[in-house]
């Protein structure tokens, strides 16, 4: 059988791969791709193996920062990261939660000091599945609670 | 141990070091009170106090007094600076110019936190919305080695509303540190956050849950917290449950001797017929804040070592 690639290859750039399905979009959100000036691919549902599917998010002429790339497990731990340069992948990179995640979500407590001023700040306490807590009132968080409340 | 400068934000900062070496400089201020009148003279200590409170600011500014330092406090903080829209980071802020170490109590939780962040001089938690009030637990821990002569290998048991209440969160997670059998008293509604309990287990802290106090059985402190209307959804359910938790004379008998603690104020979970059996020591717990209270300010402001 032919091999069809379904999303076009991009020269330079990132392709942010294997993101759990249905996830692709909040990646794009926390990149704040749709004000990005150059081409932006995203892929979802494609099959990766006979059972498996992933969202793919592939975007021009930029390199992801190290923030960028916290933000991104945040959500979707499982993605991996390929830095392109004139078509080849030159880097991959591996994602990892940091310990300490600022500013990208709000905390779920609404009588948190952090959602009135400053900046929400949360330490990692496990990385599967994910729990971080808050570093101000000290409350847990994990699953759906984070996602929920990501600035996105 | 040096403690110059140290926030006292939340238990959960505290080594079992930490907790031991306050407990000990207690002590050693309850002993050495004409000592060490003038230990902090020059010092200045402000309160901030967002939120209502007689026992905890009254405790405090006592403590500072009775080391030679001057208190400057903000009646109504929540009526002043607040209301007029300013951030309680600005508020510390301006509030530092004027003092060496800060006593803050705000309903919102992490407002100690966020105040520390913002300022060099030491703050003092007192209390932040339902989160933290780690001067409380210190001030049972202390109570508590002080009627014993230790922590360690005792069995102590907590009633009430043990989902809410952050002094029961605080204590129980400071005795994690300890070699403690733990008791857990309540109704369903109300039962210990699951979160407390698998770091109980984690440490290996053997505890069980009950309904009520003709389960307790053998214990040597029974710590009493209150059960608040506003925690039950159906006021029906709240009236079932108050009355099996109260403490009355007739309650003495299933509690042999175990000294019965509570960190005021009390409503009506512990009859006042009880305050002047041997079982009663929560008033002393309350004068137990001050040498607590006394060593904490000497240690932050690093007049003691």
């Amino acid at each position: 059988m032919k091999k069809e690639l379904k999303v076009s290859a991009i020269k330079d750039g990132t392709v942010i791969d294997h993101i759990s399905p249905g996830k692709a979009m909040d990646v794009v959100r926390i990149l704040k791709l749709e004000d990005y000036d150059n081409s932006v691919t995203i892929a979802m549902n494609v099959r990766s193996s006979l059972f498996e599917k992933k969202d793919i998010v592939k975007i021009e002429n930029r390199e992801l920062s190290e923030e960028e790339v916290n933000e991104i497990a945040l959500i979707a731990p499982e993605s991996t990261i390929n830095i392109i340069k004139n078509y080849e992948v030159v880097e991959k990179r591996k994602i990892e939660l940091p310990d300490l995640i600022k500013g990208i979500l709000s905390c779920m407590n609404p009588n948190c000091i952090s959602r009135r001023e400053g900046t929400p700040k949360f330490i990692v306490e496990k990385k599967k599945p994910i729990t971080i807590r808050c570093y101000y009132c000290e409350r847990l968080m994990e699953g759906d609670e984070i996602l929920k409340r990501l600035r996105i | 141990m040096n403690m110059k400068d140290r926030d006292i934000i939340s238990i959960r900062d505290m080594k079992k070091e930490d907790i031991e070496y306050i407990l000990e400089k207690s002590e050693e201020m309850e002993k050495n009170m004409e000592k060490n009148r003038n230990l902090l003279d020059g010092y200045v200590l402000s309160t901030l106090f967002f939120e209502p409170s007689t026992r905890t600011r009254l405790s405090f500014e006592s403590a500072m007094k009775r080391l030679g330092g001057e208190v400057i406090t903000v009646a109504e903080a929540k009526t002043s600076s607040a209301a007029k829209g300013e951030t309680l980071t600005d508020t510390v802020k301006t509030v530092e110019q004027y003092s060496d170490v800060i006593v803050i109590r705000h309903p919102n939780e992490g407002a100690a936190r966020l105040a520390a962040e913002a300022v060099e001089i030491p703050i003092i938690n007192a209390g932040d919305g339902a989160n933290q009030h780690p001067t409380q637990t210190l001030l049972d821990l202390y109570t508590i080695k002080k009627e014993y002569g230790k922590i360690d290998g005792l069995t102590i048991a907590l009633m009430g509303d043990l989902k809410y209440g952050r002094t029961v969160h605080s204590l129980a997670t400071a005795l994690g540190y300890y070699n403690v059998n733990l008791i857990f008293v309540s109704p369903e509604e109300l039962k210990m956050p699951s979160e407390i309990k698998k770091y109980l287990k984690s440490r290996g802290i053997p505890y069980r849950e009950i309904s009520s106090i003709e389960e307790i059985g053998e214990t040597d402190i029974l710590y009493v917290t209150r059960i608040q209307k506003e925690r039950f959804p159906d006021p029906t359910e709240y009236e079932k449950v108050r009355g099996t938790y109260k403490i009355l004379p007739e309650t003495l008998k299933l509690l042999g001797n175990a000294k019965i603690m509570h960190p005021l104020p009390r409503v009506d979970e512990i009859s006042p017929k009880i305050d002047r059996t041997e079982n009663a020591i929560y008033f002393k717990q309350a004068r137990n804040g001050i040498p607590v209270r006394m060593a904490i300010l000497s240690l932050v402001l690093g007049v003691i070592e």
